[in-house]
């Protein structure tokens, strides 16, 4: 069962993007996607990496949602801070400690780090023990490591449970 | 096609130019490597953002179906402009790319 439809999740999600890729959500459309949602995810089940089980879906939603206001508030932020005085920013490179160990649940949270209030993850240890990420203007460096660790590893470390 | 929409349409073309016009001229203030990777990654998100929101209100009122196939376009700038800033950090610390003086910290070497 595994080796023929290994991730249900998966399918369905590429199903869905086929279906809004083709823009036309006729019969033809759907059962080609359900097509394409079967094949891709069992050609390229070797490089994906092992995704925990999700354990709160609806947690998910609302860190999603909580995700996207930062982003813009981010975005505010950062141009603010554009457009005044370069010479004052405060950029840093801070070690950030992880608890979650997960491949994916890192690589998702330094997306998200990525993504937000003028910060980059720029790497990861070797024993996926620290994050290091370059923030644009740190005024104070163990807040914004408690930010990124109450405010989004928490909640990733809610939804996949480990 | 109804003034409104006209009015939202514009408003949201003129924000998502005002953030991708500000995320370029972070590119040519910031002082070193690592603070202009914030400029593109950041105020670009919301530029392309709007722009999308955009485009998909106005096809959307004027041929009277929803088009929904903009939402593709954050969702893969979502996955991917990440995977691009943290490996352009990575090559910048391979190259021992110059940091400006006050930076807190130091990167790793590779």
């Amino acid at each position: 069962m595994k080796r023929f439809w290994p991730s249900p999740l998966l399918s369905l999600v590429m199903w869905c993007l086929w279906l809004l890729l083709a823009n036309d959500f006729s019969a033809g459309q759907m059962v080609l996607g359900v097509f394409f949602a079967w094949l891709i995810p069992v050609l390229t089940q070797p490089f994906w990496l092992s995704r925990p089980r999700i354990q709160k879906p609806w947690k998910l939603l609302s860190f999603l949602l909580l995700v996207h206001r930062d982003i813009v508030v981010a975005n505010l932020a950062v141009a603010k801070l554009v457009l005044g005085s370069p010479s004052r920013l405060r950029p840093a490179f801070v070690e950030v400690p992880l608890d979650i160990r997960d491949d994916f649940v890192i690589t998702m949270l330094a997306s998200v780090v990525s993504l937000t209030p003028g910060t980059v993850s720029a790497d990861v240890s070797r024993d996926r023990s620290v994050l290091l990420v370059h923030g644009l203007d740190v005024a104070d460096i163990p807040e914004m490591i408690a930010t990124i660790k109450q405010r989004y590893e928490a909640p990733l470390k809610e939804i996949f449970g480990c | 096609m109804a003034m409104a929409v006209e009015i939202l349409v514009s408003f949201l073309i003129l924000t998502g130019a005002t953030f991708t016009l500000i995320g370029s001229i972070g590119l040519v203030r910031l002082q070193d490597f690592y603070t202009r990777l914030h400029g593109p990654t950041k105020a670009t998100t919301l530029g392309v953002g709007s722009i999308i929101l955009a485009s998909l209100v106005f096809f959307t009122a004027k041929t009277g179906v929803l088009s929904v196939h903009e939402v593709l376009i954050t969702l893969f700038l979502f996955i991917t402009a990440p995977v691009s800033a943290h490996l352009l950090a990575k090559a910048a610390m391979h190259r021992q790319e110059k940091k400006v003086k006050n930076t807190h910290g130091e990167p790793w070497g590779q």
